[in-house]
């Protein structure tokens, strides 16, 4: 049996390599948030409190560019609220878990975190606390989250825009789903989300995000019936 | 103003962090749910791949020699095999970085 300490580690090392687009996102992030305008301490106040890459960078652009509050505020809402989907396949690990304990590890709860501790886990079904293992994988992606925009708040875009570094964030996510790909039906929902991304994708308040997903889940359950 | 909307925004976004996890039990969804969410991670991380790779800054398709695609191929091909999270981001970077610096000067 794995001690806690184990699988927190185990969690850790298992995001490491997603460094590679995560610290210079938010490099671009912090340093995006000067760009426009922004005072230091809310740039960086929307990585603690909002926590969520894309959705502080669109949030800060159309506040700049003179959009209302309650358009901010929604637009971060409907990018963010993938996460739902990552909490109803979470929630089966963590269910034993106090109320308290729910709600702390629930701000840990991050795309790649989700990714890898969703993998790991059902790898390892008899795990006795897979909790730990999201708590890995959430803090390490926390702590460079905040150090890295800071570094963009505090140097600026010292990344010059030519590398192209935005694009290792499409990488990240193939990185995650590649080894899927073994899987037919896998492939299938992938391939209608994917499309229907690109149909979805001048949707309002970026809301491609999510009804991608549900519009592939939908297809997953209609495939799910034909199956059988 | 923006301190509000910072703080609703977080609020907002704790709350799909934190609703399914600590709101609802496991047994309020059925077996036929269940076997629907095996399928998140394929349902969610195309809508942002795609985009990343079809679309340019300004949301307009791509051209189809845009150097993003031959490097999520190389990508792709490069984690079906080694299926290792490292040698898929740098090898897409590689690729990337090789026909923007090297092909098209």
């Amino acid at each position: 049996m794995l001690s806690k300490s184990k699988i927190f580690f185990k969690g850790i090392v298992a995001v490491l390599p997603h460094m590679l687009s995560v610290i210079p996102f938010g490099i671009i992030t912090g340093a995006i948030g000067i760009e426009l305008g922004f005072d230091p301490i809310l740039v960086y106040a929307t990585s603690l409190i909002i926590f969520g890459g894309a959705s502080q960078i669109i949030f800060m652009q159309l506040l700049s560019g003179g959009a209302s509050s309650l358009v901010a505020i929604t637009s971060v809402g409907v990018i963010n609220s993938r996460h739902l989907l990552y909490g109803a396949v979470l929630s089966e690990y963590l269910e034993k878990l106090s109320f308290i304990k729910k709600l702390l590890i629930s701000y840990f709860i991050v795309d790649q975190g989700f990714a890898e501790s969703n993998k790991y886990i059902k790898q390892n079904k008899n795990l006795s606390n897979p909790h730990y293992y999201v708590l890995g994988t959430g803090i390490t992606l926390w702590f460079c989250w905040q150090l890295s925009t800071i570094s963009g708040i505090i140097l600026g875009s010292f990344i010059p825009d030519e590398l192209g570094l935005k694009f290792a964030i499409p990488l990240t996510f193939l990185a995650i789903i590649v080894n899927d790909l073994r899987k037919l039906d896998h492939v299938f929902v992938m391939l209608v989300s994917g499309f229907a991304s690109l149909i979805l994708f001048n949707a309002p308040f970026k809301s491609y995000i999510i009804l991608s997903p549900i519009v592939a889940l939908i297809a997953a359950f209609i495939m799910l019936r034909f199956k059988k | 103003m923006t301190w509000f909307s910072i703080i609703v925004s977080g609020i907002v976004t704790y709350f799909s962090r934190m609703a399914m996890v600590a709101l609802i039990d496991r047994d309020m969804l059925g077996t036929k749910v269940k076997e629907v969410l095996n399928y998140v991670p394929a349902a969610v991380f195309p809508a942002i791949i795609f985009p990343g790779v079809f679309f340019t800054d300004f949301g307009l398709l791509v051209e189809i020699t845009d150097p993003k695609i031959y490097g999520a191929i190389v990508a792709l091909v490069v984690g079906f095999y080694s299926r290792s999270v490292i040698a898929t981001i740098v090898s897409g970077l590689l690729s990337y970085w090789f026909i923007i610096f090297f092909l098209l000067r």
